[in-house]
């Protein structure tokens, strides 16, 4: 995957998670590109385009858009499933997920994609009682450290 | 939702915010990124936005650099700071913040800085030197190494630091992160520092971070292939991972090396099908299923995976026929998951050795793809028809009505699918149709790409198929017109070498060519100035050329609406010289003295240097008839031109110049480069040099003055431009001769030849072939139908006219019913070929040839030597085709033992690195006597293998180094391997990262037949890399006169400038604190009989010649030094099981290549 974005149906740009390297400015000419396209099409369309060099994949959740830019060979209905995936984690956590929620959280969304998609490849997550205890460890660890840095912030430390 | 969706859920809590909970993640929105966010969307216009957000991110500059901010507040800043870019605001200030909040937060504020560093930095220069122009403003809070540091390794420094750091650490969370964000925006050049602890990570107990680790190999892989090359196996290890997560990660990888050389994974297949097998089979924990259906998304990467094994292989296809069939069969709930998988199913059926049973339905499936009321399926339906309508084409006719449908359909995507669908069945009989539905498209279409391509394809299904000349000269205007001034250069010099060759028929010739002059007048009368440039230049020549073929045209009408080209506004100066060009062929004098007269005087004046010849030309040409018939004769048949892409003939000029004190030629890049250098900003306080525009240096700019003798630099430039020569070929050329045939045959042949791969291939099996007859016999008897319908059922049947009788024809293995129309005289490409032959004699001179090539065109040259050159090269051509069909023979004989050295990657791998494989036996025996030239000087000292380089017809280059105490001694041999003298032999060497100096040529200008002259070079080491690499050109004379090149690379490991360091551990001590530049690492040690430390020690002291100072308790100093001068030193500790080693050393990186080293050195025990 090169790219994935997520924006409102007002054209607003929500997240933006890029791949491979590309500069500043192609970023934007892009995203603003990719916008206008998208939200031009109507809602019985076809989820899948061609776009430059690239297929793009997009799918429209309530009004948020998120939208992926796969390679020539890859598969464009498991990219949808992707996407469904990762709009099933982001409900899962917020609680049934709304726009706000992403606009206000959108550090976290950052994380949970993250850790669902590493290098623009999904990332299989499974095994129920590994994660469970790397959690607990890290709760724990966490627990110790978070009292202090809350005196340091008193400036008492 | 399913099971895995709630796993990575009860996880996600500790991964993401442990401060809050999922029900509380809408707290935050009282926050001051909750105010900054409720006040945009208060907010009205966008220049109340933009005030807003520069307010916003002054007040965030002024917090984030102040002293008192904790690295909680931080934290938050930073999240601010990434809204903000978001909205498209710049705030790189903050981009320093976020990497020393990912280096000091806590776990949970690292997560931010690390999200925020990799939001913000990519490798794009320009960001580079954004953040070190933060650095210098803001200079706050980083470690004083950073000022003394080149740019380019500041941020990388800071990366690698970070990533080793939480590489390194033990808590969990950490290295998951650091794993995350290596792979996502780690620099290349730095791969090598970071490598061996991502690999180290492939050990790892726990499953996610193996996963993480292999997916960050996979991103490297991508990045830069050749540096995880040696961790292959490691990569076959995670393929047998007991975690299905890791071999699952791993597949990543396998699919992209299979991609490149799928020969050498043939032996997976087995294991392949057998995972597919167990998947398919739900043999995995319920875990992985997504939807009930299991893992999906390892069955599509298996199948992928499979396809390109698969692919021309009829043995290793059968081994997966059996899945194949069970997954068809399994996957068959309703449900786009399903659809996904029997969508790659099918592609993969339809990519292997066919199999009759598995492509019945793989069709079916198709069918229910086309016919789904989804479009989504659809539109995929489409696609995998277009890809299988060449070996099927009946497929196509079955879905006849539906492709109707599509064509006409609301969206323009499914249509322009269609189209391309379309595409591919062309033929003579539909061809009008489906051009006139595709010029349809272009006229409503928007988007540039899609214009471009259909644009091509347009011209070329009119080339290939048209049924007439009128047809054709129109289909052509049209493309001229919407194609505009982004179609590929190719159409329209493609168009117009068609006219000029002509074809068969004398009369014919003269038809098109007066159709199309008939075609472009009215044109000319009308609007000119909405016409696109290419096909003003287009129209311009056909009326220079051809214009006298309508006899009741004056020329001087033509010439008045060409000049009338050149008074528009927006004509660039390219069309003008063309139009310049045409009004010369035109001139008579007399009464078009005038108009010519004007217009000359006109640009004769111009700025434009090529119009301003074109003007002098013109006015030349039309005071003088007589010269005019002779250089532009009319109606001439364009004739072969030797292009002397050398420029040898400027040699003398060039000479002169040079004696006269004319400045060597410099190419354009290196010209640019230097006036970059001289812009940029100033090095001095960094010392070093810079690593990014030396990179980007090709070999022939560095040569070095001292060395450019007269001679050198005429054969250098030379050597230079003949490189190039396939592209100055065609500007230099001129206008007149950009038709001749040198130019575009380069560009024609590879179309055609694509083309001729399109013709249906006849694979399927005699069942088929007898269903497929059938079905087109049931075809074209259709019930009667209502109206619209009936129209539809006169566009299928113009539209799959011909398909039927071509499926049937071409499944027997017969060429195409109709004949082509525009068929080139067979002359044209007997000297197409020959052509070629020229292109890889360029070629070969340009990329070193392998061994098998290098001998053949010996034997080639022994018995051509006398002949004219080009006499030899249209020989040499001949055989060299016949050549490489042996080549082929041979390279798969050896394919089994030698592996990965298939003909195409020896053309191209000659660096030593690569090591003299059992296909270099001629360079083996040559090596033997190479032994003896070895300088008598040196002979006492080890040396390296001597090693192959390169070679060509006349010369065999190899190399081998040569260990002295304070430097390394390259030793190359030139060996003349032809029959004849070769003359003004230089040899240049260079490197990056070396000092080179010569030492000793016994190069003598001329070498004789069959002897060999050494070269023997100094080498230092200027900048440390794990693998430096020396870079060298050879240029000479032939006897016949023409000047050549050799190039070629040499690779050193830096071990070989590793001396050992006597010190005593006082002066050990007070260097330890004086060197800046460090870095740790965890080694294996070596468990024999001896005790682990010293017996790691010693191996290291034997592998890298380093010298152990002193060895106490548990720990060791070791010290050793780049040949004279540049020590490191090296601290190692026994700890928990590892070594930790700690070395540091005034120089930047050589720490880290060292380490590499070492870790190399301990593996390989």
């Amino acid at each position: 995957m090169r790219f994935m974005l997520l924006f409102s149906r007002q054209g607003k740009l929500r997240l933006q998670k890029w791949y491979t390297a590309t500069a500043e400015r192609d970023k934007k000419k892009m995203v603003r590109e990719l916008m206008q396209i998208v939200l031009a099409r109507k809602p019985k369309m076809c989820s899948f385009l061609e776009w430059r060099d690239l297929k793009i994949v997009y799918k429209r959740y309530a009004s948020l858009y998120f939208c992926c830019a796969i390679e020539e060979q890859d598969n464009e209905l498991i990219t949808l499933e992707v996407i469904h995936r990762f709009v099933e984690l982001l409900d899962k956590y917020f609680g049934s997920v709304c726009e706000l929620d992403i606009i206000f959280n959108f550090e976290k969304a950052y994380f949970i994609l993250d850790e669902f998609l590493m290098g623009g490849e999904i990332q299989d997550t499974s095994k129920k009682s590994v994660l469970k205890a790397i959690e607990q460890a890290d709760l724990l660890q966490e627990e110790d450290e978070s009292p202090r840095s809350v005196l340091e912030e008193m400036g008492l430390a | 939702m399913s099971d895995v969706v709630e796993k990575t859920l009860t996880a996600l809590p500790s991964l993401l915010s442990l401060d809050s909970h999922p029900g509380s993640a809408k707290l935050s929105s009282t926050s001051k990124l909750g105010n900054l966010i409720r006040g945009i969307t208060e907010l009205t216009s966008k220049h109340e936005e933009e005030k807003l957000i520069q307010h916003e991110l002054l007040a965030i500059k002024e917090q984030v650099s102040s002293p008192n901010t904790t690295m909680r507040q931080m934290k938050e800043l930073m999240v601010r700071s990434i809204y903000c870019e978001m909205l498209g605001y710049e705030a790189s200030f903050s981009y320093i913040h976020a990497i020393k909040l990912a280096q000091q937060g806590t776990v949970l504020e690292k997560r931010v800085g690390y999200l925020a560093v990799s939001l913000f930095l990519n490798e794009s220069h320009e960001l580079l030197l954004l953040l070190v122009n933060t650095v210098l403003k803001v200079g706050v809070g980083l470690h004083n190494i950073h000022h003394t540091m080149p740019k380019r390794e500041f941020r990388i420094f800071d990366c690698r630091v970070l990533c080793s750091q939480d590489l390194q650490s033990t808590n969990l969370i950490e290295v998951c992160m650091a794993l995350t964000v290596v792979s996502q925006m780690f620099p290349k050049d730095m791969i090598p520092a970071i490598l061996p602890l991502v690999e180290e990570k492939l050990n790892h107990p726990k499953e996610i971070i193996r996963r993480k680790a292999v997916l960050a190999l996979y991103k490297f892989y991508l990045i830069a292939p050749n540096q995880v090359q040696h961790i292959h196996n490691k990569f076959r290890k995670a393929l047998c991972d007991k975690d299905p997560g890791v071999m699952t990660a791993s597949l990543h990888i396998y699919l992209q090396m299979i991609q490149e050389n799928p020969e050498a994974y043939k032996d997976l297949t087995p294991s392949f099908v057998t995972i597919l097998k167990q998947v398919v089979g739900g043999k995995l924990p319920m875990d992985f299923n997504y939807h009930t259906v299991p893992a999906p998304w390892l069955q599509i990467q298996l199948l992928r995976i499979l396809s390109l094994l698969g692919k021309n292989d009829q043995s290793t296809s059968e081994v997966m026929y059996e899945v194949l069939d069970e997954s068809l069969q399994r996957a068959e709930m309703n449900h786009n998951i399903t659809y996904a998988i029997l969508y790659e199913c099918v592609k993969c059926i339809y990519t292997i050795h066919p199999k009759s049973h598995l492509l019945e339905k793989a069709a079916k499936c198709i069918g229910n793809f086309v016919l789904s009321p989804k479009i989504n399926l659809k539109y995929l339906g489409l696609k995998a028809l277009t890809y299988v309508v060449q070996q099927d084409p009946k497929l196509a006719l079955q879905h006849q009505m539906t492709i109707i449908e599509c064509l006409d359909h609301p969206d323009l995507i499914i249509k322009r699918e269609t189209l391309e669908l379309l595409f591919r069945i062309t033929n003579g009989q539909n061809v009008t149709v489906i051009v006139e539905k595709m010029l349809e498209f272009l006229c409503i279409s928007e988007d540039d790409h899609t214009t471009i391509d259909l644009v091509g394809k347009v011209a070329e299904l009119a080339e290939k198929y048209a049924p007439d000349n009128e047809w054709f000269i129109e289909t052509m205007n049209t493309v001229f017109s919407l194609g505009g001034d982004m179609m590929q250069p190719d159409i329209p010099n493609s168009f117009l070498k068609l006219l000029s060759e002509g074809f068969d028929s004398v009369e014919e010739d003269r038809k098109l060519r007066l159709f199309a002059v008939n075609s472009y007048i009215p044109l000319l009368r009308g609007e000119p100035g909405k016409l696109p440039q290419r096909f003003l230049q287009v129209i311009s020549w056909v009326l220079g050329e051809y214009s006298h073929l309508r006899e009741d045209l004056e020329p001087a009408e033509v010439l008045s609406l060409l000049a009338k080209l050149l008074d528009m506004k927006n004509s660039s100066s390219e069309t003008k010289s063309w139009v310049l060009m045409a009004m010369t062929k035109l001139c008579k004098g007399g009464a078009d003295a005038s108009v010519t007269q004007e217009v000359s005087e006109t640009y004769s004046s111009s700025l434009d240097t090529v119009l301003r010849q074109r003007a002098h030309e013109l006015q030349y040409l039309s005071q003088d008839p007589e010269l005019r018939a002779r250089v532009l004769p009319r109606g001439a048949k364009p004739e072969t031109l030797e292009v002397d892409s050398s420029l040898s003939f400027l040699d003398r000029f060039v000479s002169e110049a040079l004696a006269a004190g004319a400045a060597p030629y410099k190419p354009p890049h290196q010209w640019q480069e230097e006036l970059d250098q001289s812009k940029a900003l100033s090095l001095e306080p960094y010392g070093l040099s810079l690593p990014i525009s030396m990179s980007s240096c090709s070999i022939t700019d560095r040569q070095s003055p001292t060395l450019l003798s007269m001679s050198s630099g005429l054969s250098g430039d030379s050597a230079d431009l003949s490189h190039k020569g396939g592209s100055s070929a065609l500007k230099l050329d001129g206008i007149k001769r950009v038709w001749g045939r040198e130019g575009y045959l380069a560009q024609r042949e590879p179309v055609e030849e694509a083309a001729q791969v399109e013709v249906p291939s006849p694979i399927q099996s005699p069942g088929r072939q007898g269903e497929g007859d059938s079905l087109h016999s049931q075809t074209p008897t259709q019930t009667p139908t209502p109206e619209p319908e009936q129209e539809k059922q006169q566009l299928a049947s113009s539209l799959f006219v011909g398909l039927a009788s071509q499926s049937s024809v071409s499944l027997m293995g017969k060429s195409e019913p109709t004949p082509q129309r525009f068929r080139r005289k067979a002359k044209g490409q007997g000297l197409g070929s020959s052509f070629n032959a020229n292109e890889q004699i360029s070629s070969s001179l340009i990329s070193p040839p392998s061994a098998v090539d290098n001998l053949l065109c010996n034997n080639l040259l022994d018995s051509n030597n006398s002949s004219e050159l080009a006499e030899q090269t249209s020989q040499l051509s001949q055989s060299l085709t016949t050549a490489n069909g042996t080549c082929h023979a041979e390279a798969e004989l050896t394919e089994s033992d030698t592996k990965g050295c298939n003909p195409a990657l020896r053309r191209d791998n000659c660096v030593v690195a690569a090591g003299p494989g059992p296909h270099n036996d001629p360079g083996r025996l040559t090596e033997v006597c190479l032994d003896s030239y070895l300088p008598a000087e040196l002979s006492g000292l080890s040396h390296s293998e001597i090693a192959p380089l390169c070679a060509n017809q006349s010369l065999n280059l190899s190399a081998c180094h040569v260990q002295k105490e304070d430097s390394l001694i390259l030793v190359v041999f030139i060996m003349n391997s032809s029959e004849s003298a070769i003359q003004q032999m230089l040899l240049q060497v260079d490197s990056e990262e070396l000092e080179v100096s010569c030492l000793c040529n016994s190069l003598a200008g001329e070498v004789t037949s069959h002897s060999v002259a050494v070269g023997q070079y100094s080498l230092t080491v200027k900048r440390p890399a794990v693998h430096v690499e020396v870079v060298g050109t050879v240029s000479y004379q032939l006897p016949a006169g023409t000047s050549q090149s050799l190039q070629f690379s040499y690779k050193v490991p830096l071990t070989s400038f590793i001396r050992p360091f006597v010190v005593s551990t006082e002066e050990y001590g007070t260097m330890w604190l004086s060197f800046s530049h460090d870095t740790k690492q965890n080694l294996t040690l070596i468990n024999d009989n001896q005790e682990p430390l010293t017996a790691t020690l010693n191996a290291l002291k034997k592998k890298l010649q380093l010298h152990v100072v002193e060895v106490i308790g548990m720990e060791g100093i070791v010290a050793c030094r780049l040949l004279q001068d540049l020590p490191c030193l090296m601290h190692c500790r026994v700890n928990a099981g590892w070594l930790a080693v700690w070395l540091r050393s005034p120089v930047p990186d050589l720490p880290d290549c060292l380490i590499y080293h070492c870790q190399r050195a301990l593996q390989s025990l």
